[in-house]
């Protein structure tokens, strides 16, 4: 397994003690100027963790081995847990009122900011973990980048995120390695997931104007400029795996970042949504 | 088509103040390094350790229930193997 480059979190002592909400003076969550365009960038992250999370979660109680099952319920919750902090910011920052339920739980698929690749159905197991570490290549890049963001309330989510997702993608390649170096029937398959997935991966690296201003304003890199650490991870696994990544484009499916998705976030949310909406303001 | 099953490995925890790691079950795996991790997943979810290891199951030699008598009975009554016939300063503490 290629060996990850021990990337210690700046300042990690001082961002915990900041950890409360309203501790941290942040200035970026009250520029009025920036609040539509970190909105948007807020629900982009806080999205694409609900909606992989609530992927993962499908496994439960359906995974192939016992250990398998606890491992996608503990990644799961891990991803539901970077939610709640993403989102919760982000009624924040809306500055409307709304909290990370509200967010969750009552925007209409039209308003979700998720990547594509994670909206995907689960396929069989192979696909599941190929797409686990797709993304979690990128996550960790995107995270450890973050760590050093002008706005505090960022570094501290991404700081307690990054332990997580650090275990994440060395879980997720070291299946992949083995699935993929493993029997005939486990490479074909592997291969075959690897070539599907593939297409939606490059919108992890676009890069539009809502990038840019985040960027500008030192919060967060361009997407773009992680593809190439990317691009490292994933061909370090992949030849270990004995897979060849494909030839063809990676970014030939784009649009969940401005809302256009396709139909299977629909039946996700109709799931995942039914209780609040037909309950509205139930709690436990 | 053959069913192969991953071996089963036997998982030791150290928790964070103690000073052995302690058998606190099974798992199977495909290896040892996917061991470490499935105990992690598995083991340590309520941060029960710090540290892990984990042993092929098919490594462990165990004494066998029907030799009982014979390997532990004799210790039985030898009470001069117990180390109680010393006076124990005060000064040296509890031992």
């Amino acid at each position: 397994m290629p060996s990850l480059s021990d990337k210690a979190t700046p300042n990690v002592a001082e961002l915990a003690e900041n950890a409360a909400p309203g501790k941290v003076r942040d200035e970026h969550v009250e520029n009025a100027a920036l609040k539509p365009v970190f909105f948007e960038w807020l629900c982009r992250m806080g999205d694409t963790t609900l909606i992989l999370g609530h992927r993962t979660s499908e496994w439960c109680g359906h995974a192939p081995a016992l250990e398998e099952d606890i491992a996608l319920a503990n990644t799961a919750l891990d991803l539901i847990g970077h939610t709640q902090l993403w989102l919760g910011l982000a009624g924040e920052v809306e500055d409307k009122g709304r909290s990370a339920d509200d967010l969750a739980y009552l925007r209409d698929a039209i308003k979700f900011r998720n990547l594509l690749l994670v909206e995907l159905p689960n396929g069989d197991i192979g696909q599941t973990l190929m797409r686990q570490f797709l993304f979690d290549a990128f996550h960790y890049e995107l995270l450890h980048k973050l760590t050093g963001s002008s706005s505090p309330r960022v570094a501290e989510i991404a700081a307690k995120a990054l332990k997580e997702v650090t275990y994440h993608l060395g879980r997720s390649s070291e299946l992949v390695i083995r699935l993929g170096d493993g029997s005939e029937e486990s490479h074909q398959r592997m291969q075959e997931v690897l070539d599907k997935l593939w297409p939606y991966a490059g919108e992890m690296f676009m890069t539009d104007s809502v990038d840019d201003a985040i960027a500008k304003a030192g919060i967060a890199p361009r997407p773009r400029d992680l593809q190439d650490a990317w691009k490292t991870t994933v061909t370090e696994v992949l030849e270990e795996a004995t897979l060849a990544p494909p030839d063809t484009r990676l970014d030939v499916h784009t649009g969940g970042k401005t809302g256009r998705h396709t139909e299977h976030l629909g039946y996700i949310l109709a799931e995942m949504q039914f209780l609040q909406r037909a309950y509205p303001g139930a709690t436990w | 088509m053959s069913k192969k099953q991953w071996p089963l490995w036997e998982i030791f925890i150290r928790g964070q103040h103690g000073l052995n790691h302690r058998h606190v079950g099974s798992l199977h795996a495909p290896d040892a390094e996917m061991a470490i991790n499935n105990a992690r997943d598995v083991y340590t979810r309520r941060k029960e350790g710090v540290s892990i290891w984990v042993v092929k199951s098919s490594d462990i030699t165990a004494s066998s229930p029907s030799e009982k008598g014979p390997l532990f009975d004799p210790a039985e009554s030898k009470v001069y193997r117990h180390p109680t016939f010393f006076d124990i300063p005060d000064e040296v503490g509890h031992m």
